[in-house]
């Protein structure tokens, strides 16, 4: 025998059998799905000079709900010629008046967009949740206020832009070309257009190819609130026609919001040009907990930040860093609460994890499980029924994983957590920035001196303390490294769409 | 003879049981409270409920008629026959009596307050004395009041000693300890009482947020700080120690939020009268009139419902 086995535990008093909760159907919730009529059409036309216009490519491409493979509407499919209208149409909005309009004009508009989005939030919650698939408590509580919230917070800059640079004038870019994930469509359409159409900038915006349908229902609001023709101008489709966004001449800046991937493709392609650019790409984010963390209340910011949409979520804690002494026991209290995570339905008012957006994103995540199957990390996932149609995926953590494995290094974006240990706050933030992203990571001790230390020596663009996934429209937020550049929110965001004179 | 405990006892204890966030129980909590019960399990919510309350009327103007009446209203609550009676009726032990001979032959239980409560501030043999009286006369359980005057000054084996003693005092009857959560203030304070109580009691003992005689009663927040410990505690040890919120759980809808934290804590296990009860007056005629409209469809007048004199 080796000397170097492990330590025997001293031997515990017997016990009868190890103590254990019981999590069963004694009291089964019933079904409680939402009933708000989403309000969709059969087919979405792109939203060109203030007008739902017919694509000039005569295509048409179907949106389906991913929590049961039906067909929600078909979406029109921009070509090239359609980008180009899109373009002449901002261009023509913005040298008409849009950018000589005093800002609390435009701090109008912009309000009307707020209050008519909070108006129509539970339609617009239950369309959300339809088309990508996240649950509706997510899309009710937190994606569809917060987008409302974002054009309340820049509709208050829209007037008082004379301040937002100290000692500076501020005027707008022009014609803005954005491209926005499938993760929150509705948000992530806030974050782009609320601070460019703030500082007085056009728009023309491509929504991801499998949620568009909220970005169009927001283009009727946009109808509704007199937004002069041509501001904002909506064009859908997939990689090619983002690419026709992103390359097109009259845009003199591009912000995109998606993979790293496909963001060195942009700016591969983007080299040598003047336009500026933003980009918010992918993270691997370390939530790193400490001996002296409250435990329970770690456990819950892990699962928040995991778990929140599905692992959707580019600045996803994916990465669980556990301090050796605690491991066992936060492992332990980790598996006991997914046994009540509740997948399912997202339509139903007590799912918390929903659908995976797409089969090819379910295919990805699937593939990177496997990988840390096969490379020897010990994977754990809670008994739970799945729906028999639809993209699910039940909430899965890897214990012993290292810092080699392919699912401690690549982004899964799934509801896949990866526990690794470590010894000491150096090898803590050593582990914690030793990847190619650097978005965001969590602190958790109950020492405020190694939160001050580790929110400096992290490479993050946030680092939350004994909390995790916490937003604001006055926070900016944005990464470091392969996990982009520039930010959106706050006084930095708003300056990232202005130009200082 | 009264010792403090040594300098850094309660971060010993903390080092040892682990502390609370405040702010993170608050978000775990308003998890709970957006679930939604409908239909048939909002039934079953609702019934197991009316079988987990506690009955309560502790009035320094009580008398044998009101308790009297309290006892009829606990036995059959409704006069729907699928409406199961109440876990026990809770009142002073001079009632002790008079509570047990309308009680005798029926499953619902007679608890009895002791130990000068609710403010525990009397000398502890006349505390232990209480108790044994109420248990001569017939409680089937008890419901202490910790020490908070020796918890805030740092004699934390003085807290332990005298629940292990009253423990000693309850013979067979069931000991509920309650740690009267907001003079403790911190969730930190609330975890540590938990085991400093949790350490002497026995299978089927509970602890109790509160006396419902101040300003802040049990919370979804303290309940959930509580439910915590215990789970921590039985998994640690394999003894199931029951919880009982009291005091400010005054709508069915609460209830059921309460249900809904024992049911994602600590399991199918706690979802039962001996493992779970709650400690209000007027939170039973809601549930009724909750019951009352899931059979009918709709919402019936306070008067269809008899009054049990607890709320007045």
């Amino acid at each position: 025998m080796s000397t170097l086995a492990p330590e025997k535990k001293k031997p515990a008093p017997p016990r009868r059998s190890a103590p254990e909760l019981i999590f069963g159907d004694l009291w089964e919730f019933d079904p409680a799905p939402e009933t708000a009529d989403p309000k969709l059409k059969a087919r979405y036309e792109l939203f060109i000079d203030g007008a739902f216009t017919a694509p000039r490519t005569g295509k048409y491409f179907d949106s389906i709900n991913p929590a049961n493979e039906q067909k929600l509407a078909e979406i029109a499919l921009a070509g090239a010629a359609d980008v180009d209208a899109a373009y002449r149409a901002a261009q023509r909005a913005f040298d008409s008046g849009w950018r000589t309009m005093p800002g609390r004009e435009r701090a109008k508009y912009l309000y009307r967009i707020a209050r008519l989005l909070q108006d129509r939030a539970r339609e617009f919650a239950v369309a959300e949740t339809m088309d990508g698939g996240k649950p509706i408590k997510e899309s009710r509580d937190f994606d569809v206020p917060m987008a409302a919230a974002h054009f309340f917070y820049h509709a208050g800059w829209a007037d008082k832009l004379d301040y937002v640079a100290p000692g500076r004038r501020v005027a707008p870019l022009g014609v803005v070309g954005q491209v926005i994930p499938w993760n929150f469509p509705l948000l992530m359409m806030a974050w782009k257009l609320a601070p460019a159409l703030a500082m007085g900038n056009c728009v023309v915006i491509k929504p991801a190819e499998t949620t568009s349908i909220t970005a169009l229902k927001l283009a009727e609001i946009f109808a509704d609130a007199g937004l002069p023709p041509g501001v904002v101008n909506i064009v859908t489709g997939a990689g090619e026609t983002g690419a026709a966004v992103m390359s097109h001449p009259t845009a003199v800046k591009v912000a995109f919001t998606g993979s790293t991937e496909v963001g060195k493709i942009i700016m591969r392609s983007l080299a040598g040009t003047d336009k500026k650019m933003t980009m918010e790409l992918g993270g691997k984010a370390a939530n790193i907990v400490f001996d002296d963390a409250p435990l329970d209340q770690a456990v819950e910011g892990i699962v928040n930040g995991i778990f929140f949409n599905q692992g959707h979520v580019c600045c996803a804690g994916s990465r669980l860093l556990v301090h050796e002494p605690v491991a066992d026991v936060v492992v332990a209290k980790l598996k006991t609460r997914i046994r009540v995570l509740r997948v399912g339905d997202p339509l139903d008012k007590n799912t918390d994890l929903g659908a995976i957006n797409s089969r090819a994103q379910l295919d990805r995540i699937r593939e990177l499980v496997d990988s840390g199957v096969r490379e020897g990390a010990e994977l754990f996932q809670p008994p739970c029924r799945l729906p028999a149609r639809g993209f699910y995926f039940r909430p899965t953590i890897f214990t012993g994983v290292t810092q080699s494995h392919r699912i401690a290094r690549e982004e899964i974006f799934g509801p896949v957590l990866s526990i690794l240990t470590f010894r000491t706050v150096d090898e803590a933030v050593e582990k914690a920035n030793n990847t190619a992203y650097g978005l965001s990571a969590g602190v958790w001790t109950d020492k405020g001196s190694r939160i001050l230390k580790m929110s400096t020596e992290l490479k993050a663009g946030v680092v939350w303390a004994n909390t995790f996934n916490k937003f604001d429209p006055a926070s900016p937020f944005g990464g470091y490294k392969e996990s982009g550049f520039g930010r959106e929110g706050g006084r930095q965001g708003l300056l990232d769409y202005a130009k200082l004179i | 003879m009264v010792a403090h405990s040594p300098p850094g006892a309660f971060r010993r204890l903390l080092d040892e049981i682990g502390t609370v966030d405040a702010v993170g129980i608050e978000e775990r909590v308003a998890k709970f409270a957006t679930r939604s019960i409908k239909k048939a399990s909002k039934v079953k919510g609702l019934t197991t409920a009316v079988s987990m309350v506690d009955m309560t009327s502790l009035e320094g103007k009580d008398t044998p008629g009101k308790i009297a009446s309290l006892c009829q209203k606990a036995v059959r609550p409704s006069e729907d026959p699928a409406v199961p009676p109440v876990a026990a009726v809770c009142v002073y032990s001079a009632m002790v009596r008079c509570a047990k001979r309308h009680l005798a032959d029926t499953a619902v239980k007679v608890a009895s307050v002791a130990t000068a409560f609710p403010a525990g501030q009397t000398a502890f043999k006349t505390r232990l004395a209480e108790v044994r009286s109420a248990v001569a006369d017939g409680a089937d359980e008890i419901d202490m009041v910790i020490n908070r005057g020796a918890f805030l000054s740092g004699r934390y084996a003085e807290v332990q000693d005298e629940i292990a003693a009253v423990v000693a005092a309850c013979g067979d009857a069931a000991l509920k300890v309650i740690l009267e959560v907001s003079e403790l203030e911190t969730c930190d304070s609330i975890r540590a009482a938990s085991f400093l109580a949790m350490r002497v009691l026995r299978e089927g003992d509970f602890i109790k947020t509160s006396t419902g005689k101040t300003s802040l009663n049990a919370t979804l927040g303290n309940n959930q700080v509580m439910i915590e410990a215990i789970r921590d505690y039985y998994l640690d040890t394999g003894i199931a120690i029951g919880m009982k919120p009291a005091g400010g759980i005054r709508s069915a809808k609460q209830a059921l939020h309460y249900l809904v934290a024992v049911k994602e804590t600590l399991g199918d296990a706690w979802l039962n009268h001996g493992r779970y009860r709650f400690g209000a007056s007027s939170l039973l005629n809601d549930l009724l009139r909750q019951l009352e409209k899931e059979r009918t469809g709709a919402y019936q007048a306070p008067y269809y419902f008899s009054e049990a004199a607890e709320s007045y």
